[in-house]
């Protein structure tokens, strides 16, 4: 186990570089620089030598391969250098600002998309043929065939401007949960799908494995086969899918923080990509990558925890 | 009645995988629905300038921003151009860029992962690395930066999709290559003489070939989603060309005074995205012969 844990961490390493130095080049190979009219949005073109200032004050009149050296030992010391946009302002601090909104979004839809998922799959799978299946398939035809900025599109329509329910848009925090309703919603469609299909095919698995049939034959109540024989060994698929799917919730989705004007990263850091705020952009995406990967990690130890059977370095 | 007859006397002729597969699939009425609506699609696509009512661009200024009327089916968009019209010619690259996209991922994934699974070894561990790397690079910001470096247009979509698109292709080749290369009748295949090409070709991949089809037609509605994720965003077709996503992106912004333009493409997106899903898992169930139907 110890060995797996460091070569995994290794492994890490190579990916972030690998990461950082693609995202690097192809956001450098991106046309318009941040200091353009096009990208600043103003009516006048900047004059050519305050540019150039500029370019020199941010260091992107230096060769390309010499700003990745010098993003890579600042970023080594977890300094993202300062924003191009938001002048006087360093990155980490607007990571700060934006990325707790996204993290909030995604815990709501992770607890939400959770209980209607896993009960939905447990509920379908134990019924097989009857009417909790069928409302299973249901909402998960429903969830895979629209997809989620639509969705939220047309909730924010009939739901918000139609019936007059609930807000439009727009974000107050934890204070304000009128405002959380339909973002979640329309967030948990996807996670909503893959745990509850997820589950489904796990629990009917294992429902028809033989020590299930050995257990209710020893004359173990219904109860006590559901919860300790099914139950917790279906839950092992689970949770490798919970695990990335968690990454990717709370770092926000562009689409429903977009939608629902909520200032979250997902939604900066799209904005950023206009303002070509390239130290932005590097931090996210290097965010982002940590998370997924860390949690693909994590969810491989859990896993070897979980199921026994399952070595990932050959014992000698 | 020739069912019955079928069951009361075992037939002992043999049938082809096809045939056999055809059989089952044939029997799953939800996905024989939906393959005849995704046919249906198709043709209307293909022979869009015949059956459309109107030309996709033709500007009806008496109808402009008209809800659904007798004229306008759907309703008519800012410019008075048919919505409907629209549809069936956006049909064509919404429908094309989700197979084109699929078929560059299998172009490009399934020789990686045969290569990779069959070779085994330090080639094997290069190109699951490369995988490792590409698979944890935030899909949607790819695509934004690959969008954004890419002349604009139908192909680069097209190419945006299919750039981290293969490695679930290549994978899933890799896998299969892997566990049917343990299995018995390769063994015994082998055991018998057949040469290295003939235990590739006939067993490794006709083997591996009945998933990647799977994959495939489930990824399609995929790519399409994605596409339309971009041209919602305003990345991705470029107009006049339409494309659903993009009408829906293009007037999402005034869906309270002209609901019809963002709903129908919506409709239309959602029921084709639902019809390849179907019929996805038709073939999947199809494929599978412990599944009984």
């Amino acid at each position: 186990m110890f060995r797996f844990i460091l070569m995994r961490l290794g492994g890490l390493v190579g990916v972030l570089l690998a990461v950082s130095l693609l995202t690097f080049f192809l956001m450098h190979a991106v046309p318009g620089g941040p200091f353009d009219a096009m990208t600043a949005q103003t009516a006048q073109m900047i004059p050519v030598e305050l540019v150039k200032n500029m370019e020199e004050h941010y260091g992107l009149d230096k060769p390309v391969w010499e700003q990745y050296w010098l993003f890579l030992k600042a970023a080594l010391q977890g300094d993202f250098g300062y924003s191009y946009y938001a002048s006087g302002r360093t990155i980490n601090e607007l990571i700060r600002e934006h990325w707790p909104h996204s993290i909030q979004v995604g815990v709501m839809t992770l607890a939400f998309s959770s209980v209607v998922g896993l009960g939905l799959g447990i509920f379908s799978a134990m019924n097989p043929g009857r009417w909790p299946d069928y409302l299973g398939t249901g909402v998960s035809l429903f969830c895979m065939s629209v997809p989620s900025f639509i969705f939220a599109k047309l909730m924010q329509y009939f739901v918000a401007v139609k019936l007059g329910w609930l807000p439009t848009s727009g974000w107050e925090g934890w204070s304000e949960p009128k405002y959380w309703v339909l973002p979640v919603l329309a967030n948990s469609l996807g996670p909503v799908l893959t745990l509850q299909r997820y589950t489904r095919s796990a629990v009917s698995d294992v429902m028809r494995a033989n020590y299930v049939r050995t257990a209710r034959a020893k004359g173990l109540s219904t109860t006590k086969v559901t919860l300790v024989h099914i139950f917790k060994n279906a839950l092992t698929p689970v949770v490798t899918v919970a695990g990335p799917m968690t990454a990717s919730l709370i770092t926000g989705s562009i689409f429903i923080e977009g939608i629902f004007r909520i200032p979250g990263l997902g939604w900066y850091t799209n904005v950023s990509l206009g303002r070509r705020d390239y130290p932005l952009i590097m931090a996210s995406t290097l965010l982002w990558t940590t998370l997924i990967s860390v949690t693909y990690f994590v969810t491989d130890i859990i896993y070897a925890l979980l199921d026994p059977r399952v070595a990932y370095v050959k014992e000698r | 009645m020739s069912v019955a007859t079928a069951e009361s006397t075992p037939s002992y002729k043999r049938h082809s995988v096809g045939q056999a597969f055809w059989y089952r699939l044939r029997r799953n009425r939800s996905a024989m629905v939906a393959l005849g609506f995704i046919i249906f699609e198709i043709l209307i696509a293909i022979f869009a300038p015949w059956v459309a009512p109107y030309k996709p661009d033709e500007s009806d200024y008496a109808a402009v921003w008209s809800t659904p009327t007798k004229e306008h089916w759907m309703g008519a968009d800012d410019l008075g151009r048919d919505v409907l019209s629209r549809l069936m010619y956006g049909g064509r690259v919404s429908i094309s860029v989700g197979i084109l996209a699929q078929l560059a991922q299998v172009i490009v994934g399934l020789p990686i992962g045969a290569v990779a699974g069959i070779l085994g070894g330090w080639v094997d561990y290069a190109f699951m690395r490369v995988i490792d790397i590409l698979s944890s690079v935030p899909n949607m910001l790819l695509y934004l930066l690959m969008v954004l470096v890419l002349p604009r247009g139908f192909l680069s979509i097209v190419i945006v999709l299919s750039i981290t698109g293969w490695i679930g292709i290549a994978r899933l080749v890799r896998g299969q290559v892997l566990s049917l290369k343990a299995t018995d009748y390769v063994r015994a295949a082998r055991g018998m003489g057949a040469d290295t090409k003939h235990v590739i070709v006939s067993h490794l991949l006709r083997n591996a070939l009945s998933p990647v089809l799977v994959s495939v037609t489930l990824g399609i509605p995929g790519a399409m989603m994605a596409e339309a994720g971009l041209s919602f965003l305003g990345l991705g077709i470029t107009p006049p060309m339409a494309s659903w996503g993009q009408m829906i992106g293009l007037y999402q912004a005034y869906i309270q005074t002209a609901w019809h333009l963002t709903v129908f493409p919506s409709l239309v997106l959602s029921l084709t995205m639902l019809a390849w899903f179907t019929l996805g898992d038709g073939l999947r169930d199809a494929f599978d012969p412990t599944i009984q139907l």
